[in-house]
């Protein structure tokens, strides 16, 4: 509009609006007259791109988000009170705690057979490799409810397991079915599980290390299990971890499973309870809201994981946790120059 | 402030110095053979390397220099010859005339005799400055993390780096990540530092710092096998030029009979290419 504006004669006076005629601009010859001064340029105020589009997306989304507030606090057959009232029973409570410790136990000790695994898959030795191979093979084409069961049922194809030499003496013997308890099982069937998925996870992250690296670690003279522990992990980390954190909050929830054979954790603790009072819904909320509660601490516990292993690989600290998530509000962050556009 | 590098130790002999040699050479190459699949990058390479001497090989790319190089800190296996450092062969033990392959252990502890920097530096990104430099001192030597540090120190002030320990690889030029590069193998002692294309991932006005490094290590008398374009840094380093092409060493000897007068056709040819 200033352009237009500028190129007409300086004597005919503005009809509307005001006239700005930046101090030192000259406009004297014809071809300067389809342009503006490089002045008038300096002088214009920038402004961005206007994006209606996301403010209609923002009012949409805020519309809905409404309501379903608003059915929430509504709805009576939600029974708030009675999820308040269960929210931290006792049993409950007790199905969390088993809950928590499965995950935990399934998860540490199915890492340390993956990361034995990549080692294996990694190695020269070519058994070692197949074997490797082989065992990631199988654990994921078998469905792991399927795995559960088996194990627990293990006892249906070995009446009794010994310790001993092979096709030799044995030293102990004991029935299957008094050692594969529900939780025995449970445990064994995830654990080989997550060792497969966290194989290739590691296997993953390590290939993206550098092999310059190792090769520099060689020359120094140190060690190959110190360059494994040393530089290679180290560096393979930022690759592994938030898959790891997918793996991780994956089997936090697939613990769920375990109910079928009657262990009792989170879910089957709030089974228990509805059907014997038919309360399905709340109780199922009062799951709900804890799996929801603890999936959000590990995310959160994974972000820091994740800028720990970030050190030495950018110049300025990372933002802190509550700093990213203001950052990501509307009205208080990047966000609100993103929804004026100029992101 | 510096530290003075050990040069004269004693030399381990395996067998009778010859006639008419003074001291057996720190690196003695005969006969190297390496191929990858069918590609033979080393063919038959004799090379004799003495104590404090600096050698620079030359040559066109995939003539064999860098194989060279990794061969005698066996990051490369030869498939045939060998190289003798300080009297032992790397990577292998003579017996009943049979070449056995040593163990990753042993070989490990050849290595340490050896430093080498190279062409992408290969500092470790996840360590600052002064972990990169006392990693291996303290894991593979034992010192304790003081000493370790305490030396490391030094090396950087050596390497015009002092102050800069807490730092990040990343927080650095290449020019001064590849002098962190060189102090970082020289906190093992070596008696043999190996140079691979140490300016060629460096901007034109990086390149000076590292070669003025790396000439005050010549002069105190570090005995250094460099693989390099400068040919401004063979004139007036090197003891010994090195020419190589088609993995095989076709010219060598003083920088100023092989840079001014090649004999060899493909030795003129690279020399007018690259002056």
């Amino acid at each position: 509009m200033t352009r237009s504006q500028a190129a007409e004669p300086a004597t005919e006076p503005p009809d509307t609006q005001v006239l700005v005629e930046p101090p030192g601009s000259n406009i004297s010859t014809a071809a300067l007259d389809q342009r503006a001064s490089d002045a008038e340029l300096l002088a214009a105020k920038l402004v961005p791109l206007r994006r209606p589009g996301q403010w209609i997306c923002a009012a949409a989304v805020l519309v809905l988000i409404a309501m379903l507030i608003h059915t929430l606090l509504t709805n009576k057959r939600f029974q708030w009170d009675v999820v308040g009232d269960y929210f931290t029973r006792g049993s409950i409570m007790h199905g969390l705690l088993l809950t928590l410790w499965l995950t935990a136990a399934v998860m540490v000790c199915g890492y340390l057979l993956g990361i034995g695994l990549a080692a294996m898959r990694l190695s020269t030795n070519p058994i070692l490799r197949t074997l490797s191979f082989g065992y990631v093979w199988l654990i994921r084409s078998v469905p792991p409810l399927v795995q559960l069961l088996f194990w627990f049922e293990l006892a249906s194809l070995y009446p009794t397991l010994s310790l001993g030499i092979p096709f030799g003496h044995e030293f102990v013997t004991v029935k299957t079915a008094h050692l594969f308890t529900g939780l025995l099982a449970a445990f064994v069937g995830l654990t080989l599980d997550v060792a497969a998925f966290s194989a290739e996870i590691v296997r993953g992250g390590i290939l993206a290390v550098e092999h310059g690296q190792t090769e520099a670690a060689q020359a120094l003279g140190l060690s190959r299990g110190r360059i494994f522990r040393r530089i290679v992990l180290p560096q393979a980390m930022p690759a592994i971890i938030p898959a790891s954190g997918n793996l991780l909050i994956g089997m936090l929830k697939a613990t769920s499973i375990v109910s079928v054979i009657a262990v009792t954790d989170l879910l089957y603790s709030v089974q228990l309870i509805y059907n014997q009072n038919y309360l399905i819904m709340p109780l199922l909320l009062v799951a709900t809201i804890w799996y929801i509660i603890l999936t959000t601490l590990l995310s959160i516990g994974q972000y820091y994981v994740e800028r720990h292993y970030a050190r030495g690989s950018n110049r300025h600290s990372s933002p802190g946790f509550w700093e990213l998530t203001r950052g990501n509000l509307p009205l208080f962050g990047r966000t609100r120059h993103d929804l004026a556009g100029l992101a | 402030m510096s530290e003075p590098i050990p040069v004269s130790e004693p030399i381990p002999v395996s067998e009778p110095v010859p006639a008419g040699q003074v001291a057996a050479p720190l690196v003695r190459i005969r006969g190297l053979r390496k191929s990858f699949g069918t590609n033979v990058v080393l063919d038959g390479v004799d090379l004799d390397i003495g104590h404090g001497e600096v050698t620079v090989l030359l040559g066109p790319s995939g003539s064999g220099k860098s194989t060279l190089l990794r061969c005698i800190n066996h990051l490369e296996r030869p498939d045939g010859g060998f190289v003798e450092l300080a009297g032992e062969i790397v990577g292998y033990r003579h017996d009943h005339n049979k070449l056995h392959e040593l163990h990753a252990k042993a070989i490990t502890k050849q290595r340490t005799k050896v430093g080498m920097v190279f062409q992408q530096f290969n500092l470790f990104p996840h360590l600052t400055v002064l972990e990169n430099i006392i990693e291996a001192p303290v894991a593979v030597r034992r010192e304790s993390k003081k000493d370790a540090t305490a030396r490391a120190l030094a090396l950087l002030e050596r390497v015009g780096l002092g102050g800069r320990e807490r730092s990040y690889p990343r927080q650095l030029s290449g020019g001064q990540q590849q002098r962190v590069a060189i102090a970082r193998a020289l906190a093992m002692e070596p008696q043999l530092l190996l140079f691979d294309e140490p300016t060629s991932a460096l901007d034109p006005e990086l390149v000076g710092e590292v070669l003025a490094v790396m000439r005050d290590l010549a002069l105190d008398g570090m005995t250094m096998i460099v693989v390099t374009h400068e040919i401004g840094f063979a004139r007036e380093v090197a003891d010994t030029v090195v020419f190589l092409d088609g993995g095989r060493i076709v010219e060598s000897g003083a920088p100023a009979e092989v840079l001014t007068n090649p004999r060899h056709e493909r030795a003129r040819a690279f020399l007018s290419a690259v002056l």
